[in-house]
């Protein structure tokens, strides 16, 4: 069977609908909620703050510390809390990404910790936790060289597709499925954050990274708005 | 991240007339909103928030092999964290002893009641019955999570409906659920907190008035169709408390909970629907 249309109705190119608000943690110094539909994420960050023990320190940077933590019961068949190697792997890279536009020098010997939660699970946990922290951190007022956005990018059997869901993750037959999750920054349109699963011919992966600039200029929009105050949720 | 000693004063001094930061009374709670649908994956989920404070709560079920001392019946494990999201004094890492023990006492609240009837949870005498996990976090502390998690653990159990189990392979299939609610009884269990600061006893203190407590005592408190029956009590804390104080906290107990617990079961019977 070729990979037609996708299984929840969506145009090749189109986002789930997207929740956006921020400060939704009052004791965070800044915090935010984001949503691709069934994947909802929330972040919250704390700092900067002096870094303790001491020589973790940096004397010329910051340091950022990231956490990505998937609920218990965020999936279907429930995930032993604590850190593993995929959580562990994705709070650095979520970490990275978002380091990279963090004005770090500015924050000497100190650390800005950075936590994410996914409360539900739909596959592109770790985009949407990406864009929960890239707001978080605009909230809570941390120098910022431009803005993240992040996005999953699919080729499901012979289609580019923006935004993937898990019944799309798990597609066999064709091509199979590769999953490409990005991050872009918003006005360099640099990669912060890049992996791959899959099969992908290079021409291909050209599209998925054009796709991906495509989605993540809509995203940072929502994430522009939200930072406003704007409380947004297309899902209702 | 410690509470200033010029702060503990001022509210230990406005206590001695009992007055509060926020003007409530003594045993006055702050607003409780109780949400659900948190995470579709999962049986059952609530949020709940006490003033500031808000914890998640997810129930998941799965199969397991019965204990040997209680062949015919389900089992249940509940465990908490504090996210490092909840306030800067929270890191990462285990759960540590102030969430191990909101756990139990939670845990306590719900089992001795008799609200959860195990026997209806057994599949398959002495080889398979259902087992509950029941998941806390919070995610902003500003005091009281030990009633909140209680309170959203009953909320998620009581919204919770099982999962397809699929009898020829004798199998849970995850992501598929039915309509049936988890057996519960009428004895739904509530648990509330009173702290004691100087002489005083008071009830959800906020995260600064907790800062200031010397000990607490915690009640989960069932009624069903008779009387109110004290099913689990914890105390907290090094300093004692006296007799008169115990008993006083028992009374005013009975006043919280015609006050606080109608209007919570009103709000988990509305999410039910």
């Amino acid at each position: 069977m070729s990979f037609t249309k996708r299984p929840d109705k969506r145009k090749m190119d189109e986002l789930r609908p997207i929740r956006a608000e921020i400060g939704i943690i009052p004791n965070a110094d800044g915090s935010a909620l984001f949503a691709f539909g069934d994947t909802v994420a929330i972040a919250a960050v704390y700092g900067p703050k002096p870094l303790h023990p001491q020589h973790l320190q940096d004397p010329e940077r910051g340091i950022i510390r990231c956490n990505y933590n998937m609920l218990p019961f965020s999936v279907t068949e429930r995930a032993k809390p604590g850190p593993n190697r995929r959580s562990k792997e994705i709070s650095m890279v979520a970490g990275n990404a978002l380091a990279a536009v963090v004005d770090l020098e500015r924050f000497p010997a100190t650390v800005i910790d950075i936590e994410i939660m996914i409360l539900q699970a739909n596959a592109s946990t770790r985009c949407a936790g990406i864009n929960a922290a890239a707001m978080a951190l605009a909230q809570a007022g941390i120098v910022m060289k431009e803005m993240v956005s992040s996005v999953s990018i699919g080729k499901i059997d012979d289609k580019i597709v923006t935004d993937v869901i898990k019944e799309e993750e798990d597609w066999e037959d064709g091509e199979g499925a590769t999953d490409i999750p990005f991050t872009m920054t918003s006005r360099t349109k640099e990669i912060t954050h890049l992996q791959l699963d899959g099969r992908i011919q290079t021409t291909r992966f050209k599209e998925a990274i054009e796709a991906a600039k495509v989605a993540c200029e809509k995203i940072l929009d929502y994430q522009m708005r939200a930072l406003k105050g704007e409380k947004i949720d297309e899902t209702k | 991240m410690d509470l200033p000693n010029i702060n503990k004063r001022r509210i230990l001094n406005l206590l001695k007339e009992d007055k509060r930061f926020d003007l409530r009374k003594p045993f006055e709670f702050r607003n409780i909103e109780i949400e659900t649908g948190i995470s579709n994956n999962a049986e059952g989920t609530a949020r709940v928030k006490i003033g500031k404070t808000e914890v998640i709560v997810g129930v998941k079920m799965s199969t397991q092999d019965p204990y040997t001392d209680h062949e015919d019946e389900g089992t249940m494990v509940t465990s908490m964290e504090f996210s490092p999201m909840a306030g800067d004094r929270y890191e990462s890492g285990p759960p540590q002893m102030d969430s191990i023990e909101i756990a139990r006492v939670v845990d306590r609240g719900i089992r001795e009641s008799k609200f959860v009837d195990w026997k209806k949870l057994c599949i398959k005498e002495g080889e398979k019955v259902w087992s509950i996990m029941i998941d806390i976090y919070c995610i902003n502390d500003d005091g009281n999570v030990m009633d909140a998690s209680a309170i959203g653990a009953v909320a998620a159990l009581r919204v919770a409906r099982f999962p397809k189990y699929n009898e020829k392979e004798e199998k849970v299939e995850y992501g598929k659920f039915t309509e049936t609610p988890l057996p519960l009884t009428e004895h739904v269990p509530f648990t509330m907190t009173f702290y004691k600061l100087g002489n005083k006893i008071i009830a959800d203190p906020t995260r600064d008035e907790e800062d200031c407590a010397d000990a607490r005592i915690t009640l989960g408190i069932s009624s069903g169709k008779k009387e109110k029956m004290i099913n689990s009590m914890q105390k907290g804390g090094i300093t004692s408390i006296t007799i008169d104080e115990m008993n006083a906290i028992v009374e005013q107990a009975e006043k919280v909970y015609d006050k606080v617990f109608p209007d919570i079961d009103k709000k988990i019977k509305h999410l039910m629907k």
